[in-house]
């Protein structure tokens, strides 16, 4: 009954969905504020509807309905609670339905909090919302519905691959979503502007807090899913260049490029056709991510549904959102009004430097996923692709960035002194310098590339800490007056600082990661082995049995000059649901350094694969992924985003008024 | 001029489209790529071994059908292909060879101390020039061999049960007994 309710919602969340696409553009085209409010309770309603579909097919989840095939498929009575949640969008049908979910959710905000929109605009946004979503709801509902019924329910069900029963694992899709959806908004801002003919700075003001808001959604998202491949794959390996890890990075370089160009459309009033376009690539790169995810197209683990006719599906979809806001694009973006002229050497400069590093970064991970396929369907030689390819394509894109994501904000608008900012940086580079002549001493003889990659972020970091000095004339004037500065420093001055050093921190967890160790040997329970300072005792080894799995366990201990620092419990376990074995490893994380444990398999004579390394500051990885989210968060809590809006409440009004 | 500018990023769009909608063609499967280098004689290589350093060579397979699989530790699909290799192996009738495609030789063995090694001997192609004589465009690859060393089959991607149950191992009978 529940699980027909939810089918019912969904049903009837496609019927408001194409109301809500068709009659508020209608009516801003025919300036009927009454048509034009439709837009808003329609998207609250499909919000709503949505959600209790949701909450049906999680209620089917959570008490084990196994007359539902999607149930049956995914579940087990024996599954932890958790992994009942979080199977819901752990297979195709319940993830395309988050991903609805995610989008009502995005129009529902926009509904909500644009009070201070004007309302042909808001209208507009929130149709074009309504015609994304037509477009995913017929898509579940035809081609991949979560709530059919199987005729004959067993007894219980196939269960949750082993390897997506993770605690990372089960809050990465919804981040992850939340981002690629997020990038929505932003699109349907810049189809709303397209067919409104107008692009100035109040738009790109509007747009900003959505695009930030699913940016931070996004980085958060790729960040735990990368630190799931960390702790479960049991290698150390932390990115794969997979096409699926690709189809999430890809929005996130063009997201990020977004946030950065969009910044001169408010400030400057310039740049706006390449920041319209920005907005639709961002938002069709997440969608052409879900074609080639769901489609079947790219062989990979990730995959876990393909189906020639979902592909179709998704391919039609994508030449109407696609196809139809480029082409809209095409006939609009000529018209619209170019804005002020800036030199080479200035903010506006850089912010353009950084967008053309950043969409070059994108088009060769764009490349290097689809290359190997593009080669072929046109009889070409073929090439292989892989780690290789991108280290050394887009490693090289992103050094110069990096360097100079360091000089951009001492810049001064309009025409900056690169000289001067070079100048006021030197202490930064004295230091970055410094730092990497002594990491080059220490390390001797090893990996040259990983000291310069420390160094330069060493450099960002002291960059981002020279800028924000130089707004607050550290040193330059009493304590007390710079200290009343840094109080009133704009929080999006601070969420940029913060971003910045993040990514700072990030370049040096991936750079230090060349100077790993590592040791494998073949131990019997009593022995030991050596890894860096570290002695290692497999002290024994246990059978444990978990909800739905048994376990072999080894009890390592750790010790540092006969002292003991840690025990640690690596584990291999066997799912005999599914016949599958998996790695549990043992992470003593710290900010120093990581030390990670993984269990291989026991020989004839009961002696155990003993995998160990010792990484230095890998979790500055993940630490520099969070810092650089929250960053976008800080500026996200700007007061201008809110101060501003009675200022465009008022406008707002009297275009209203205009309009009437 | 202007206008034209606007009019690339759509086009390029349509580009891809059309690729996409040849790619999803119900005949299309990325699998089963055809191979120009099908029914000619596998080039010819010889690789320095793995580990314990025996090499291997086009020419010392001949004499009976031989499957060679490209792998490289840093491709994620081959670690899903793995226990399906080790399964056939285990079996003990395909003679199965492995060439570590791009691949430093200390990664390739600790894939393989990982998760068991499943080849009779393994090549180190490590500028990745086999793969590009047998035209590899990624890992993992599975070439079948009959004992004149001329390739009858190539399997893009990692290998599924019904490939091996359906397509391998019916294959490999049949040059078994020819």
């Amino acid at each position: 009954m529940i699980v027909e309710l939810g089918h019912f919602c969904l049903i009837l969340a496609l019927c408001v969905t194409v109301v809500q696409s068709a009659v508020p553009l209608i009516g801003a085209s025919r300036r009927h504020i009454g048509w034009m409010e439709t837009g808003r309770s329609c998207a609250l309603a499909t919000f709503a509807l949505i959600a209790l579909a949701m909450a049906a097919l999680m209620h089917a989840y959570v008490t084990s309905d196994f007359s539902v095939i999607n149930v049956i498929e995914n579940s087990h009575t024996d599954k932890p609670l958790l992994y009942k949640i979080s199977g819901v969008w752990g297979n195709h049908e319940g993830s395309m339905l988050l991903w609805v979910f995610m989008l009502s959710l995005c129009a529902a905000a926009v509904a909500l909090f644009s009070n201070n929109l004007p309302p042909a605009l808001r209208a507009r946004v929130l149709a074009v919302q309504g015609m994304i979503g037509v477009g995913f709801l017929l898509f579940i509902l035809f081609t991949s519905n979560p709530f059919l019924r199987a005729p004959n329910p067993p007894a219980n069900g196939h269960g949750l691959n082993p390897v997506l029963q993770d605690p990372g694992l089960a809050f990465h899709p919804p981040f992850l979503y939340l981002g690629y959806v997020g990038f929505s908004v932003a699109f349907a801002f810049a189809v709303a502007a397209l067919i409104e003919g107008k692009v100035d700075a109040a738009w790109a003001r509007w747009v900003r807090p959505w695009t930030l808001a699913s940016w931070c959604a996004l980085t958060i998202g790729i960040a735990m899913g990368s630190w799931w491949a960390y702790y479960t794959l049991g290698w150390g390996g932390w990115w794969f260049w997979d096409p699926v890890e690709n189809a999430s990075f890809m929005p996130w370089l063009a997201g990020t490029a977004l946030i950065h160009s969009s910044i001169v459309v408010e400030k400057r009033d310039t740049l706006k056709t390449w920041t319209i376009l920005l907005a639709i690539v961002t938002f069709s790169l997440s969608l052409v991510g879900t074609f080639l995810v769901r489609s079947g197209v790219l062989t990979s683990v990730h995959a876990f549904a393909t189906d020639p006719a979902r592909g179709t599906f998704i391919l039609l979809l994508l030449l109407v959102a696609i196809g139809g806001s480029l082409a809209l694009y095409a006939i609009r973006a000529p018209k619209l009004q170019g804005g002020g002229l800036f030199a080479p050497v200035s903010r506006e400069g850089s912010l353009v430097l950084n967008n053309l590093l950043l969409s070059c970064g994108c088009a060769t991970v764009f490349l290097g996923t689809l290359y190997p396929l593009f080669l072929d369907a046109m009889n070409g030689p073929k090439l292989s692709v892989g780690y290789p390819f991108f280290d050394r394509t887009f490693v090289p894109l992103m050094v110069p960035m990096i360097v100079a994501v360091g000089i951009g904000p001492m810049l001064a608008w309009k025409r900056g002194d690169l000289l001067g900012a070079l100048q006021r940086l030197s202490v930064a580079f004295a230091v970055s310098l410094i730092a990497g002549l002594i990491l080059f001493y220490m390390t001797y003889g090893g990996p040259v590339l990983a000291v310069l990659g420390i160094a330069i972020a060493v450099w960002l970091a002291g960059a981002v800490i020279t800028e924000w000095a130089d707004r607050v004339r550290l040193f330059r004037m009493p304590l007390a007056d710079s200290l009343r500065r840094a109080i009133n420093l704009p929080r999006a001055a601070y969420g940029m600082s913060a971003a910045h050093f993040g990514l700072a921190v990030f370049v040096a967890g991936v750079s230090a990661s060349a100077f790993s160790q590592e040791a494998i040997e073949v131990l019997p329970v009593g022995g030991t082995m050596h890894l860096a300072a570290f002695e290692l005792r497999l002290q024994a080894m246990d059978k444990v049995a978990g909800p739905n799995f048994s376990a072999d366990r080894a009890t390592i201990v750790v010790t540092k000059g006969g002292e003991t620092v840690a025990t640690m419990y690596p584990e291999r376990r066997f799912f005999p649901l599914q016949k599958q074995a998996t790695g549990e490893t043992a992470i003593r994380s710290g900010l120093i350094a990581d030390l990670y444990l993984a269990l291989g398999e026991a020989d004839a004579e009961g002696h155990w694969t003993v995998r160990a390394y010792w990484k230095p500051i890998v979790s500055w990885i993940w630490l520099g992924c969070l810092i650089m989210a929250g960053g976008g968060l800080i500026s996200l809590s700007d007061r201008r985003w809110r101060v501003g809006a009675a200022v465009r409440s008022r406008r707002g009004a009297t275009v209203a008024a205009a309009g009437e | 001029m202007r206008r034209l500018i606007a009019l690339v990023p759509v086009a390029l769009f349509l580009v891809l489209a059309g690729y996409f909608f040849v790619v999803l063609q119900p005949g299309y499967d990325p699998h089963a790529l055809p191979s120009a280098m099908i029914d000619k004689e596998a080039p010819a290589f010889e690789l320095p071994g793995l580990r314990d350093g025996k090499a291997l060579a086009r020419d010392t397979l001949r004499g009976q059908p031989a499957v060679i699989n490209f792998f490289a530790s840093w491709c994620v699909p081959c670690r899903q292909e793995h226990p399906l290799l080790m399964r056939l192996a285990a079996q003990g009738k395909v003679a199965l060879y492995g060439i570590a495609y791009k691949d430093k030789p200390e990664d390739s063995t600790r894939l393989l101390d990982q998760m068991g090694d499943p080849y009779r001997a393994i090549g180190v192609d490590r500028l990745g020039r086999t793969g590009l004589d047998f035209g590899v465009y990624g890992v993992p690859e599975t070439y079948v061999l009959d004992s004149a060393g001329h390739i009858r089959k190539r399997f893009v991607g990692p290998l599924t049960p019904a490939d091996i149950e359906k397509e391998l191992l019916p294959l490999l009978r049949t040059l078994g007994g020819s």
